[in-house]
């Protein structure tokens, strides 16, 4: 299969009142064509500032610093550097290559314009249409991702659909032009669990249809488990762990990775232990003040002073497809 | 819709009535009178005076003079002015054509820099535009107009000789020119003073929604950085600037009180504070309940504009 998107040692530094502050710090990845890549982790792990970044939808500097690279490969087979590409040119990328979905289907549709006329825009934008044509795709879209009466919801302000319904909107929109590489941050976040249940399986038909891949953003596991091919564990910035999913949900090699999966909870988990859920102990650190050594070494128990308190771990391979970031993992079992 | 408006109409009228009582009482507690002035008059006598207020029915108990001035005001007799005579009604649209030529031109201008200039600082945030700006406002707000207003004249028509300093034409020429040319002055003062208030505004709201996800939606939809800000953020940012406009309306039909007395501009705001110094009653209270007439409108009319332009806001 062929990479779609390469990112190596992507880096985002924000610059604010109160110093500076590394969001992102060296993550390298790859996306295959048709594959669903799940980044995970708690908040303010950078995953979210990860895929605003390769979207350029960061402010720029010199608040805001993005250094590294991102190539994306389009189906006529050019290679664009995503982060030094002209502002023109990359306006050109969104929505037609690389289209994006967020989290709050509420706040993220402008409240004073037709659920139709969001979409012909971004069509209109992309494609040599007329308008009247576009009318007809951004209906056609509508109902291909399951809304009912699409052309009535067309004239509809956003305020006056479900927040499911506006979330198939924000797809289809997103989808529109037929995009290589849809992300997906934290789609799922703000809904009710089945229509969760009911968006996760839209995105997963439509990757089906359209041999599209899907970078999925979530802190979910139970998501990740549905619709990953491939995890990225992320933690204060940084890539702890990659792995394809059946590896990491069942041999994670990092003690990070493996506590996020213990805090699932689970019904025979609940019987057994009293009903009490298991979490990591203490919290993300502040990134001004991120431990020296290894980034997770307070909230780990199998931290030893040497080597977690001395030097920042490297990502060790481990097999073909997955790699961590952990010093101790050849002696430890998580 | 009707019934909202309808009920709106009914809480302005009480309103209208608390105004008008509250006026009347204040205009009437102010020292002296209508007839103070000729009390230096040569051969005036207090009884000449007591005669005439009499007439005028000035001494009777309040409440009395109130519920006859009410009653005429509801029958469509604004009253008679006490200087000239003339009727206040007639008197109001007599001075209203130059208080309408002089603020809509000012207004206008003020809207149109005044939202360019708050898109600009608020897009630009901290940059050497958007301080100068702010600056601009700062001074534009601080400095008192009677004094920018006198040094715009001491600068274009004493020094420069470009402008006349003051009236809305020369006597015998009638020509478009010479309105222009004594439009300038008054407006530019008033223009300058209103695009400080309205930048202001416009730039908060412009901040407020540009940090909004649906900006960062259109920009992820591929928009160019143009069609986000003025199909996006702009369409937003001036929902609330229906409110400040409503407010707007009063002023623009009431008049600049100072620029009007300054520039010796015929419109309604010299005429009020004409008509205060020689406490003319009845075109005072003309004016108030003309204006208030106008606060009420203007917001009434902003509400509704609201519902044209956000489709999230039903009235009921």
């Amino acid at each position: 299969m062929t990479d779609v998107l390469m990112v190596e040692d992507l880096a985002v530094r924000f610059r604010g009142e109160s110093g500076v502050v590394d969001a992102v710090e060296g993550v390298s990845f790859r996306l295959r064509e048709g594959e669903t890549l799940a980044i995970v982790g708690e908040s303010s792990s950078g995953k979210s500032v990860t895929a605003l970044a390769l979207m350029r939808l960061l402010g720029g500097p010199p608040n805001c610093v993005v250094r590294g690279r991102a190539t994306f490969m389009r189906q006529d087979g050019e290679a664009l550097a995503l982060l030094s590409l002209p502002e023109t040119r990359m306006a050109s990328v969104r929505g037609r290559d690389v289209g994006m979905i967020f989290q709050e289907p509420m706040t993220s549709l402008n409240p004073v314009h037709r659920i139709g006329a969001q979409i012909v825009e971004g069509l209109l934008a992309h494609e040599r249409l007329s308008p009247r044509a576009a009318e007809k795709r951004a209906v056609a879209l509508l109902d291909h991702v399951g809304i009912p009466e699409p052309a009535l919801r067309a004239r509809a302000f956003p305020h006056q659909l479900s927040g499911g319904m506006r979330q198939r909107a924000m797809i289809a929109m997103a989808l529109a032009c037929r995009p290589r590489v849809l992300i997906a941050d934290e789609p799922t976040t703000a809904l009710d669990v089945t229509i969760q249940a009911q968006i996760l399986e839209l995105i997963r038909a439509l990757q089906h249809e359209t041999g599209m891949s899907v970078i999925f953003i979530t802190h979910n596991l139970g998501v990740v488990a549905e619709v990953a091919d491939r995890v990225l564990v992320m933690y204060a910035g940084q890539v702890v762990e990659d792995a394809p999913v059946d590896v990491l949900l069942h041999r994670p090699q990092m003690p990070y990775s493996a506590g996020l999966i213990g805090s699932v909870p689970r019904l025979d988990d609940v019987r057994r232990r009293g009903g009490r859920l298991a979490a990591i102990p203490g919290n993300v650190p502040d990134p001004n003040t991120r431990p020296a050594g290894c980034t997770f070494h307070p909230r780990c128990a199998h931290a030893r002073p040497d080597p977690c308190e001395t030097a920042r771990p490297a990502l060790e391979y481990v097999s073909d497809g997955h790699t961590v970031r952990c010093a101790r993992w050849r002696e430890i079992t998580v | 819709m009707t019934r909202y408006v309808l009920h709106r109409l009914g809480q302005s009228l009480v309103l209208l009535v608390l105004v008008s009582m509250i006026g009347f009482g204040l205009l009437h507690l102010t020292p002296g009178g209508p007839l103070s002035q000729f009390a230096l008059t040569p051969g005036m006598s207090a009884a000449t005076l007591a005669r005439l207020s009499h007439q005028m029915g000035l001494d009777r108990p309040l409440p009395i003079q109130y519920a006859e001035w009410a009653g005429h005001l509801l029958r469509g007799d604004w009253g008679r002015s006490y200087r000239d005579q003339q009727p206040v009604l007639a008197i109001i649209v007599s001075h209203l054509w130059a208080t309408l030529e002089l603020m809509v031109s000012s207004t206008l201008l003020a809207i149109i820099f005044g939202t360019w200039v708050g898109v600009l600082g608020a897009i630009r945030r901290y940059s050497l535009a958007d301080y100068l700006a702010t600056i601009g406002a700062m001074v534009g707000l601080s400095i008192p107009t009677f004094w920018f207003g006198l040094v715009m004249i001491y600068l274009f028509s004493v020094w420069l000789g470009w402008l006349p300093s003051g009236d809305m034409y020369t006597n015998g020429d009638a020509s478009l020119l010479d309105y222009a040319r004594h439009l300038v002055l008054p407006c530019l003062v008033l223009t300058l003073v209103t695009i400080a208030t309205w930048s202001r505004y416009m730039r908060a709201s412009m901040l407020d929604v540009i940090s909004q996800d649906y900006i960062r939606t259109a920009r992820a939809k591929g928009l160019r950085p143009r069609a986000v800000l003025i199909h996006h953020a702009l369409r937003n940012a001036l929902l609330p600037m229906i409110t400040v406009a409503g407010l707007q309306l009063p002023t623009l039909l009431g008049g600049a009180l100072v620029t009007e007395t300054v520039f010796t501009w015929p419109g309604m705001g010299r005429l009020f504070l004409d008509s205060i110094s020689y406490r003319d009653y009845p075109v005072v209270m003309g004016l108030l309940m003309f204006s208030a007439l106008l606060v009420l409108l203007g917001n009434l009319v902003a509400d509704l504009l609201y519902v044209v332009a956000d489709p999230r806001i039903r009235l009921a």
